[in-house]
Order: structure tokens, then C-alpha cells, then sequence
């Protein structure tokens, strides 16, 4: 492992920690919304919700790509912020952000459908309003499935490829990823590099999903 | 008038469900039983006033507060009603523990204040050595009297109780019936306990509503409820023992003659109807007195030949199942069995005072 080597992971795990602040707080409300209440036209947002789980990523690359380009939002960032996404580390942590949220999302929504009503509606008549419930009785029962969607939304972001490489492209030191680096040294004929990062993202990877597996399992 | 007063009239239908009617009913201090058999409404219209339901019509009123009227869309949510509610199973929150649930409604005060009240009632209760426990490391009996604790400890208006009892077995229930009672009491505060079991309806309840197929068809005090039921369906919930067509033979004085089989038995009239002729008559278990068959003249104007069909053996008490001119049921003490040596077959007097025997109209 090179120095250059060790830059990669390092900004790897930054990023996929990165993204996860992104993901969570709005993941956990739409969750939550989704998980309790009932509403015309809900399929339609918890099919867009998973559709990045599905699209090929390089597709939600190209629609982050149109929408933090110059002619989407992202103009508006530069003008105005003087922010500059695409093609930055920054694009690099919402991409992962884009591409792990369906699967926190799913996982969170689960947790949180498996707290029984009763227990909210007991919160309910003690005086407790929606936000104090949420805190002290939802988000505790449902934890253990919060965590491992957490730790598989982490593990997600980690492995992410096509996504990246259409915002953020390959910009070594910059905007470059452990599955980006390892595509890299395999173009370059660099097979055993190409091992060494592999066996790297393969042994975080492990320990994300084994953990998220013990969490949602042991009740 | 009472200021706690609480006074409903509302519907409550479920989609493709049962529809919940309650027509006036008025509940005052002490405790009243809601009661009828499983599936009678009794849950949702608990439910209904704690504010975890919303009728569709109607309105629901507590101590001049207005907690419901459909006409304004007005809907009081629970978590303002200062209402103490005890669910069947409990729903002791299971990651906190039983001090963290007591001291859950406690919020609005002070950390010194609520832990003093949460102390106050870990004592009164008897549960101090258990303050630090988990739900799930407790008995039954222990949970639900943290159950009540974290309802009471808010000192609500009103509490509400469902099925106290449903999530214990027979002998905890037993035992606790009678400190639940003491429990009651000791708060002062008023009362709704759901069940369906008369035994703790008598123990418990200071006044009835008699809920069947989602109506409150009966309310007023246990005794006279449970004694003196409005008609058939009131008469079958409360499980009146003897029930049995009769016909009115003559009003005089205010007592009734009527025949049942062959035989003519006296009743006080009460309120019947005038012209009613064809009635049932309703006599308890344990207003029937047994005699051995040469006793005495007695003061008890009904003296039934009757000979011992069946004993049945209920804890303390002996259910004597009799045939004569209509089948008669008894309910004895144990000692009482032993001394008249009854067995299957010996002849007996039963004797029923008129004030015992009650008539309800017969409803074609």
C-alpha cells in the first residue's frame, strides 16, 4: 500500500461518512412518514424513493450530472454560494448520498413499522407531543434496524461506482475512490494493486454488512 | 352537579366493522364498569374517551370541557385530556425502565419534583426495590401496577382502565382484584375499568353500563344492574342464573302474581309497564334460600318443592342446579352444602323473597 493508496481508502471512508450525514436526518423523516401515515399517492413517492436502487447508477450519475451541472441548480450554487459540485469531492458524497439513501430508507421504514402503535398512543395520553414520541419511544424501539440500515447505507457508498465516476470523475487525490482506483490500476494492467484495494474494500465491506446483519437479527 | 361529570352521546363506525352507538351516557365519580361480552363495543368506546379515537358523530363532554363535538369539528387529541389510560396488555414502554416509565408523563416538571413524585409512587404501590428493572424482568402483577402508577402519578382527571385483569392468570387475578380496588380508592380519582367478568364488576365497580352489541343499553349502580336487568339480552350479559317465561295473573299493591309452569310466584310489581302479561322472571343464584323439606313456615313469600339435579363445585361456593315446577338455580357457601347433607336427588324447599324476583316485560 502506497501512500497514494492509503489517501484513497482514507477519502473513501470520509466520504461514505460524509454522505451518510447527508442521508440520515432526511432518510429517518421520510422513513418515519412513510412508515406512518397513509396517503393518496404514497407509491409514487416510495417508487421514486427506490428507483436509484434499480436505475443503472451510471443513468442517477447522469441525472445528478444535469442537476448540479451549470444549467441546473448547480449554476444557481456557483453564482450565488461560489459552490462548485461536479467534479469535486463534493459531488463525490452526494453521489453516494443519492445511491445509499433508497437503502436506508427501506431499512429505516421497516424499523420503524415494526414499533407497535401502542406504544406512541400510550406516549400520546402521558402528554407527550409527536417530536418528544419520535425521540423517546420510536427511535429507540426501532434502533437496532435504524443502525444496520446505517451500516448498510455505509457499506453501500463505499462499493459505489458508476454514480461517481459520471459526477465526480477520476481526479486522483481529488475525487478518486477505492472502486474507481481499483477500475483504474485494472486498466493500467496493475493487477496486483488492483488486489490489494480489493481486498481492502472487501474486508470494510465485511464488517459493515456482518454488523448490520448481527444488528437486524439478535432481537 | 358533579364536576367531573362526563357525558357522551356518539357514533363510531369501522369500515366494513362493527358501528359503536352510545346513547347519554353519564359517568360520576368512583368507578364504573363498563361491561358486556367480547366484541360488545367496550374497548372503542374506551378508546373513544381517551382521545386515541375519533367518533364520526356525536359529543363528548367532561367537567364542562368540551372533548368532542362533530358539528364544530372539534376534537380534544389525547395528550391534552389529562386522562390516565391502562391498555390491556399494558404497553409498559420495554427500553425504559420502571421508574423511566412512571416518570415518562411527568415532562412538564421539574427533575427534583418528578423524582419525588415517581418515588412517592414506587412506594405506594410497593414497587421501590424494582425501580431499576425492565418491563420484561417483571411479573405480570408487578407490570401492571407500574402500569397504573405511570397512569396515576400525572394525577389525571379521569382513568381508564381496560381489562385490568385479562393479561394475568387466575390466582394473580384473584389476589389482585381486591388491592386493585384499594388502589382505586386510595386515588380518588374517577374511574372506567372495561370487563367482562361479572365477579369483577361486583368487586370492583360502584356503577355499571352495560354495553351489548355496541350499545349502552343498562347503566346505573352494580347491584341494581346486575339484579335487575332491563330486559332479555341485559338479563343474559349479566348472567342472570334463572330466567324463565312467566305469565302476570293479577297486580295488587304493588305485588304482581304470576305463573311459571305450575306454579304461582309473588313479585314486586315496580315499574312494569301497565298491561303487561307476558314477562320473564329473573331470579339470582344467591338470593335462593334452601330448607330441608319439613321446615317451617318463613316470611319468604315464594316456597318452591324442589329436588337437587346437580352440584357444582365454583371455589368457595356451591352452584346447586334444582328441578321443580322450572328449573332454579342456587349458589351456596360450601359449609352450608355439608350441613343440609345435599346430594343429587334430596328433596328441598327453596325459598325466594318477592323483592328478588324481578320481571321483565316479554318484547315480541
Amino acid at each position: 500500500m502506497s501512500p497514494a493508496d492509503w489517501q484513497i481508502v482514507g477519502f473513501s471512508l470520509r466520504m461514505a461518512l460524509f454522505s451518510l450525514a447527508l442521508v440520515v436526518p432526511p432518510g429517518l423523516a421520510l422513513a418515519w412518514w412513510l412508515a406512518k401515515f397513509h396517503w393518496r399517492g404514497k407509491t409514487l413517492i416510495e417508487t421514486f424513493v427506490t428507483l436509484p436502487l434499480v436505475l443503472p447508477p451510471v443513468v442517477t450519475g447522469l441525472v445528478l450530472l444535469q442537476f448540479f451541472g451549470r444549467h441546473g441548480v448547480g449554476g444557481w450554487l456557483h453564482r450565488v454560494l461560489g459552490l462548485d459540485v461536479v467534479f469535486t469531492w463534493r459531488a463525490v458524497a452526494v453521489a453516494l448520498a443519492a445511491m445509499s439513501l433508497p437503502l436506508f430508507v427501506r431499512a429505516a421504514r421497516t424499523a420503524f413499522e415494526e414499533v407497535e402503535v401502542k406504544f406512541e398512543q400510550l406516549a400520546r395520553t402521558l402528554g407527550a407531543g409527536e417530536w418528544r414520541i419520535f425521540f423517546t419511544i420510536t427511535l429507540p424501539l426501532a434502533r437496532r434496524g435504524v443502525l444496520a440500515g446505517v451500516l448498510l447505507a455505509f457499506a453501500r457508498s463505499l462499493g459505489e461506482f458508476g454514480a461517481t465516476i459520471m459526477v465526480a470523475g477520476n481526479i486522483p487525490g481529488r475525487t478518486t475512490t477505492l472502486p474507481v482506483a481499483i477500475y483504474e490500476a485494472v486498466q493500467a494492467d496493475e493487477d496486483n494493486h488492483a488486489w490489494v484495494l480489493a481486498m481492502v474494500s472487501a474486508g470494510v465491506a465485511f464488517a459493515a454488512v456482518y454488523a448490520s446483519e448481527k444488528l437486524s437479527r439478535r432481537r | 352537579m358533579n364536576p367531573e361529570r362526563l357525558t357522551a352521546t356518539f357514533r363510531k363506525q369501522f369500515p366494513g366493522g362493527p358501528e359503536i352507538g352510545v346513547e347519554d351516557l353519564r359517568l360520576d365519580g368512583g368507578v364504573t364498569v363498563l361491561f358486556g361480552a367480547s366484541g360488545s363495543g367496550k374497548t372503542t368506546l374506551l378508546r373513544c374517551l381517551a382521545g386515541l379515537e375519533r367518533p364520526d358523530r356525536g359529543t363528548i363532554h367532561f367537567g364542562g370541557e368540551c372533548w368532542f363535538a362533530a358539528d364544530r369539528k372539534y376534537f380534544l387529541p389525547a395528550r391534552r385530556r389529562g386522562v390516565g389510560f391502562v391498555p390491556q396488555d399494558f404497553a409498559l414502554f420495554p427500553h425504559l425502565t420502571v421508574a423511566g416509565n412512571i416518570g415518562y408523563g411527568l415532562n412538564p416538571l421539574s427533575a427534583g419534583e418528578r423524582e419525588q413524585r415517581v418515588a412517592e409512587s414506587l412506594r405506594w404501590l410497593g414497587l421501590e426495590a424494582l425501580a431499576g428493572r425492565l418491563p420484561r424482568e417483571l411479573s405480570g402483577g408487578q407490570q401492571q401496577r407500574v402500569a397504573l402508577a405511570r397512569a396515576v402519578v400525572r394525577r389525571p382527571r379521569l382513568l381508564l382502565l381496560d381489562e385490568p385483569f385479562a393479561a394475568l392468570d387466575t390466582p394473580t387475578r384473584l389476589r389482585l382484584r381486591g388491592e386493585l380496588r384499594q388502589q382505586l380508592r386510595h386515588t380518588g380519582i374517577p374511574t372506567v375499568l372495561v370487563t367482562h367478568d361479572r365477579f369483577e364488576a361486583l368487586a370492583l365497580g360502584d356503577a355499571v353500563v352495560v354495553l351489548h352489541g355496541g350499545r349502552n343499553v343498562q347503566q346505573g349502580p352494580v347491584h341494581e344492574v346486575f339484579s335487575r336487568p332491563v330486559n332479555l339480552a341485559v338479563a343474559e350479559i349479566t348472567a342472570v342464573e334463572t330466567v324463565q317465561p312467566g305469565r302476570i295473573v293479577e297486580i295488587q299493591d304493588g305485588l304482581a302474581t304470576v305463573t311459571v309452569g305450575d306454579v304461582r310466584l309473588t313479585a314486586v310489581a315496580g315499574d312494569l309497564p301497565s298491561g303487561t302479561r307476558e314477562v320473564y322472571v329473573c331470579i339470582r343464584a344467591e338470593d335462593v334460600i334452601l330448607m330441608p323439606p319439613e321446615a317451617v313456615q318463613s316470611s319468604a313469600r315464594n316456597r318452591l318443592a324442589v329436588t337437587v339435579r346437580q352440584l357444582v363445585r365454583e371455589g368457595p361456593l356451591v352452584c346447586v342446579h334444582l328441578a321443580g315446577s322450572f328449573p332454579l338455580t342456587a349458589l351456596l357457601t360450601q359449609p352450608a352444602c355439608q350441613e343440609l347433607a345435599l346430594r343429587e336427588g334430596a328433596p328441598l324447599i327453596a325459598l325466594v323473597k318477592a323483592p328478588q324476583v324481578h320481571l321483565i316485560p316479554f318484547v315480541r
